[in-house]
């Protein structure tokens, strides 16, 4: 049920709360125009180059989305907890494995967005 | 009664998720490339009412609804599994620019696509139980 009010609310919101742009740091968003060519930055709330529909016959992106969604789905299993499970509500509770997944999340991230992203987007 | 607040919670998040835009692509990269206190503001100001809630729950304590008891029990002490695992994590949140809350919520505000990540995540925790055995824990 909270799932299903997870998908209202985000219906909710996109649809009659918001303009759908996301104003971004505009260095970062210069960064990732000219490194990655995703120029989408503060017309889009989601990359189009990776979330418009008609974009799913493309291999590249396809392979991108469900490699993203694996890794998320198996490290959360494996973490026992993902950004609200450990980041939230673990540390919330005081938990040293919480702190510890949490540095792992960040390890992971800033290891893709530094190390391979360069190596996924080549422009 | 019990299945309408658990609704009503799920939509509060939504529109929080949404409107805070936690739950855009954008933002997670700006998070990792530290190009904005964003972020941090909204994992920190959710972490600091969490300590003060579930202390306040624990010293009340306060029932969760139908009476039952706060499910707050310390974690498993380990550190291979959740550095691991968080580090897998971390590889998918930064890629698909979204945490498994969100992927709902961006269900909801209409991208098809997210859909694919979604069944990406369903596949990777069906992996998780296939080879669990053989995981360092």
């Amino acid at each position: 049920m909270v799932v299903l009010g997870a998908v209202i609310g985000g219906f909710l919101a996109s649809h009659y709360m918001s303009n759908i742009t996301v104003e971004i740091n505009p260095k970062v968003a210069r960064q990732l125009s000219q490194d990655y060519g995703i120029d989408s930055a503060g017309k889009a709330y989601m990359p189009p180059e990776l979330f418009a529909a008609e974009n799913l016959g493309d291999p590249f992106v396809l392979g991108i989305l469900l490699l993203g969604g694996l890794l998320v789905g198996f490290g959360a299993r494996y973490a026992g907890g993902c950004t609200s499970g450990h980041a939230i509500s673990g540390l919330s509770n005081l938990q040293l494995p919480s702190l510890i997944a949490v540095i792992g999340f960040f390890i992971g991230g800033l290891v893709m967005i530094h190390l391979l992203f360069p190596l996924i987007f080549k422009v | 009664m019990k299945y309408i607040a658990y609704l009503f919670t799920g939509i509060f998040f939504g529109v929080v998720m949404y409107k805070s835009e936690a739950a855009s692509w954008f933002r997670i990269y700006e998070m990792f490339e530290f190009g904005s206190f964003h972020m941090y503001g909204i994992i920190g100001s959710a972490l600091v009412l969490g300590v003060i809630g579930v202390q306040v729950i624990k010293r009340k304590n306060i029932k969760a609804l139908g009476n039952q008891e706060m499910q707050l029990h310390p974690k498993d002490k380990s550190v291979a599994r959740y550095l691991i695992g968080g580090i897998i994590f971390g590889l998918g949140w930064a890629l698909a620019g979204a945490c498994p809350g969100p992927m709902y919520v961006l269900a909801g505000a209409g991208y098809l696509s997210i859909l694919v990540v979604i069944a990406g995540a369903l596949l990777g925790t069906f992996l998780y139980g296939v080879f669990r055995a053989k995981l360092p824990h």
